[in-house]
This record gives structure tokens, C-alpha cells and sequence, in this order.
């Protein structure tokens, strides 16, 4: 087995690890820290798969920016004792069993989809350099970002609405 | 085959993590000494020549000092938090260019790792504020927070001008981009946004904000003492030297001496450290000078001006691009 191949099977079995962890922990703080460590594994996933350049933006947008806003919430509302009892009053085991049938109905299906697809990306395949994706993503998937970009302005529209309509009452109290 | 790249200069990485060490350690002195002259008074001058071994005289103290874990906060997260502050500026230096020919990983993503390790970074910052479970500790990294995603945006968008002049994310390129003009001429907007997103993102005295002495006692890192305590310094320090050495790479030339002057004037490295160092020293400069802000004038300075700033200025570069070709 070549260090490619067992690197990615070290980061698969990290990555699934600490996404279960991310799942049950009662404490959220510690649950979003082992879902960095599973974005950071899948990110050394798309390295390996040749993809460099998809790993790097995986950990500034999904690690650096948005599990941190994730955990600037928590520090926010300052989740103390209180909300880890309220969690494990959450996490009977009961509460696993429907979660656990349909994720593993979604696992077959996904799991028949790519042993039928024929040209799946390899490790050590080729490798695709930036500039590559940025021809791909500005020519033949034009319509799919500017879409993106139309509903990420969307977003932002009505983020900046709600948080507007919040100030004018504050200024008027 | 993506690691033949990473070859012989496995071998820099000990002397590099230890002259970066010992470079952070060098500089809190030499911090002290320049602010004692700017500010006309002496500084740190008993221990050694003019006081140079200041620095591991605190190291000792550090070391053998009583290494408090707070009883009422989160243990394991509160000793985390330090070793991913070091650790990801360490790793930052990875992709750094020392010289010519002297990097360790030569990628062609180096920026966009250098700004994925800073913002990993921010997670040390963050978890010392939660995990002290201390109220000044936890304002010191919501702050931080807010701070460092505000600033990462346009740190990245800032060095988009240099990309597209390069037209590559590698910074060896980007240094050989540079052989007819530094790039602080026709990125001069992206340079000046760069320094204050990097003040910013470092956590220098104009924006410490997240460490506010004179409010929030000493912010984040309130509840740590003894090593972790030197192990945040370090990362501090690291992460000046890295923003410096970053500049000097993308605005300034990297090893490339000014064309005026023969080649063989001066060797590469000895520019390269040379223009560091007057950086650095203007980092210092800008403490001593500047007053803190205020928190609510930082945000809206960031998304208000230098957010829209640094679109305009990737505007403008594409079209004198497309125009020119």
C-alpha cells in the first residue's frame, strides 16, 4: 500500500471518528471542535484525491469561517451546565434508533451510487491546479456560480433586513 | 507524485521552527528596546549586551513558574488552546520562502495555506477565552472572533491583486512576478490593506482589542501562566514575524534586491532579512504611535471602508489586466 493510500485511509477513519463524536457529545464547544478535526481530515481527503486547491478553501470557508461563527454563538450565549443537562436528557438512546435507519438507508444508496460510477477520481490521479478550477468554474459551470451568487445575495438581503428591522426597534425604545 | 515537490528541505524544517522560535524570542526584546527609545525612555537593558538576554532570563522564569490550569474551567480545552495558537503559525511557516530556492513546501496553494492557518489559529485564541470560563477572558475572545473573521475576509481578498498579477497562488512565483516591479507599486491599495488586515489578524497593539489591557485586564489569555502563558507570547510573535515576511514577499520583492544596485551587492538573504526587519520595525513604530480604537470603529473601519476598498481595488486590477493583454 503506497503512503497516498494509507493516508487516506488514516484521514477516512479520522474524519468518521470524530464526526460520530461531533454527533454525541453533550457539550457543545467540545462537538464543534471534533467537527473541525473532521472538516481538517476531509480537506487531507481532497489533497490526496488531487484536488489542492478545493482542500484549501475547505478549511479557510468551512473551518476558518463558519465553525467559528458556529462557536462565536456558543461563547455568545454562554451554554453553562445547564444546557449540557438538557442535551443528555436529549441524547436517550431512543432517540438514535430513527436518525440511525435513515442515515443507513442514505449510506447504502450512496454507497451502491459510487461502486456503479466508472470514472470516480483516484488517489494519486491527476493533479488539478487553481488555475484549472477557476477556467472550469468561469466557463462550463458559469450558470451554477452565478446562481450561488444570486443566493448567497439573497442571504445576505435578508439577513441585513432582519437585523435592520431589530436596530429600528432598539432605536426607538 | 503531489509530494515530489516537498524534496531535500525536510531538512529546513528543525532550523526553521527553531530560528523562528528564537526569532519571536529575540523580538520581544528588541520590542522593548525600540519602544524604550521611542517613547525616551531605556528599556530592558541589564542582562547581557544592552540587555539581549532579557528575553531568556523570562524564558527561565517562565519555565519554572507554577503552571495554573484553573479548577473552574473547561481543563482539556484550556491546555489545547495554546498548543493550536503555536502550532498552526508554526505551520504557516511551511510554505514560506526563506531565500532563493530555500522553502520547505513550495505549493501552489501557499497563500491560501497561509491564510487557512491563520484562520485555524483563531480556534487557540477563541478556546482560551471559553475555557478560562472567566468573564474578561470570555469578552477578550469574542472579540478576537469577531475580529479576526472580519479582517480574514479582506486579508484574502487584499492578496487577490498580487494573485492576479502573478497568476499563480505560489509564492516563489509571485517573487519572480516581481523581477521588473515590486508589487507595492501597482498594489499599493492592496498593500495598505494588507498591513492593517494583518495588524488585525496578529493582534497588534492598534487592534489588540481582544487583550485590552486597560478594560479587560489581559483579555484571552487572563488565566494563563507559565509556559502556555509563553507558548501564546510566542505564537504572537511568530505570527508578526510571519505577516512582516509575508509583506516583504508579496509587496516588496521577496530576496530581489532594488534593479539600481548590481546583483551581486548584497546576497538574496541578506535583503530578504533586511526587509523584514524594516517592517518589523515599523510594526513597532505603529504601536508606539497609534491609539487603540474603539471596538465599534474597528468593525465598521473593516466592513464599511477597507471591505469595499479591497473589491475595488480587485476591480480595477482585472481591468487593467484585461485591458493591457
Amino acid at each position: 500500500m503506497s503512503l497516498s493510500v494509507s493516508l487516506f485511509y488514516i484521514s477516512a477513519a479520522v474524519a468518521i471518528t470524530t464526526a460520530i463524536m461531533a454527533v454525541t457529545r453533550k457539550n457543545a464547544s467540545h462537538a464543534l471542535i471534533y467537527l473541525v478535526v473532521t472538516l481538517l481530515s476531509i480537506a487531507v481527503i481532497f489533497f490526496l484525491l488531487g484536488a489542492p486547491f478545493a482542500a484549501a478553501l475547505e478549511i479557510v470557508i468551512y473551518a476558518g469561517a463558519i465553525v467559528v461563527l458556529f462557536l462565536f454563538v456558543v461563547m455568545m450565549l454562554n451554554l453553562g451546565r445547564s444546557s449540557v443537562a438538557r442535551e443528555s436528557q436529549w441524547l436517550r438512546p431512543g432517540m438514535w434508533v430513527l436518525p440511525a435507519i435513515l442515515s443507513g438507508v442514505l449510506f447504502i444508496v450512496f454507497g451502491y451510487t459510487v461502486l456503479q460510477t466508472e470514472n470516480s477520481a483516484m488517489i494519486e490521479g491527476q493533479v488539478v491546479p487553481p488555475k484549472e478550477v477557476g477556467k472550469a468554474l468561469f466557463h462550463k459551470y458559469l450558470l451554477g456560480v452565478e446562481l450561488a451568487g444570486v443566493l448567497l445575495l439573497a442571504a445576505l438581503v435578508g439577513a441585513f433586513h432582519l437585523g435592520r428591522r431589530y436596530l429600528e426597534e432598539r432605536r426607538e425604545n | 507524485m503531489f509530494f515530489e515537490n516537498i524534496n531535500w528541505s525536510y531538512v529546513l524544517i528543525l532550523p526553521l521552527i527553531g530560528g523562528a522560535l528564537g526569532g519571536a524570542l529575540v523580538l520581544v526584546w528588541w520590542e522593548r528596546r525600540l519602544l524604550g527609545f521611542f517613547q525616551d525612555r531605556l528599556g530592558p537593558n541589564r542582562v547581557g549586551w544592552f540587555g539581549i538576554l532579557q528575553s531568556l532570563a523570562d524564558a527561565i522564569k517562565l519555565i519554572t513558574k507554577d503552571d495554573w490550569v484553573p479548577p473552574f474551567g473547561d481543563r482539556a480545552l484550556f491546555i489545547l488552546a495554546p498548543i493550536i495558537v503555536a502550532g498552526a503559525m508554526l505551520m504557516a511557516y511551511a510554505v514560506l520562502p526563506l531565500g532563493p530556492g530555500l522553502i520547505i513546501a513550495d505549493s501552489n496553494i501557499a497563500i491560501l495555506w497561509i491564510l487557512a492557518m491563520s484562520s485555524l489559529a483563531v480556534y487557540g485564541v477563541l478556546l482560551a477565552g471559553l475555557a478560562s470560563n472567566n468573564k474578561y477572558s470570555l469578552l477578550g475572545g469574542l472579540r478576537s472572533a469577531a475580529q479576526m473573521v472580519t479582517y480574514e475576509v479582506f486579508m484574502g481578498l487584499s492578496l487577490l491583486g498580487v494573485v492576479m498579477l502573478t497568476g499563480s497562488f505560489s509564492l516563489r512565483d509571485v517573487v519572480h512576478a516581481q523581477e521588473d516591479m515590486w508589487f507595492c507599486i501597482p498594489q499599493c491599495v492592496g498593500l495598505v490593506i494588507f498591513l492593517i488586515a494583518g495588524l488585525a489578524e496578529s493582534h497588534r497593539l492598534p487592534f489588540d482589542l481582544p487583550e485590552a489591557e486597560h478594560e479587560l485586564t489581559a483579555g484571552f489569555h487572563t488565566e494563563y501562566s507559565g509556559m502556555k502563558f509563553a507558548l501564546i507570547m510566542a505564537a504572537e510573535y511568530l505570527s508578526l514575524i510571519l505577516i512582516s515576511a509575508l509583506i516583504v514577499v508579496l509587496f516588496f520583492g521577496g530576496w530581489l534586491g532594488p534593479k539600481f544596485l548590481p546583483s551581486e551587492f548584497l546576497s538574496g538573504i541578506v535583503w530578504y532579512g533586511l526587509k523584514v526587519l524594516i517592517v518589523i520595525n515599523f510594526f513597532i513604530l505603529l504601536r508606539a504611535a497609534i491609539p487603540r480604537p474603539r471596538y465599534d470603529q474597528l468593525m465598521s473601519l473593516g466592513w464599511k471602508i477597507l471591505l469595499p476598498l479591497s473589491l475595488l481595488n480587485i476591480l480595477i486590477t482585472g481591468a487593467i489586466l484585461l485591458g493591457t493583454q
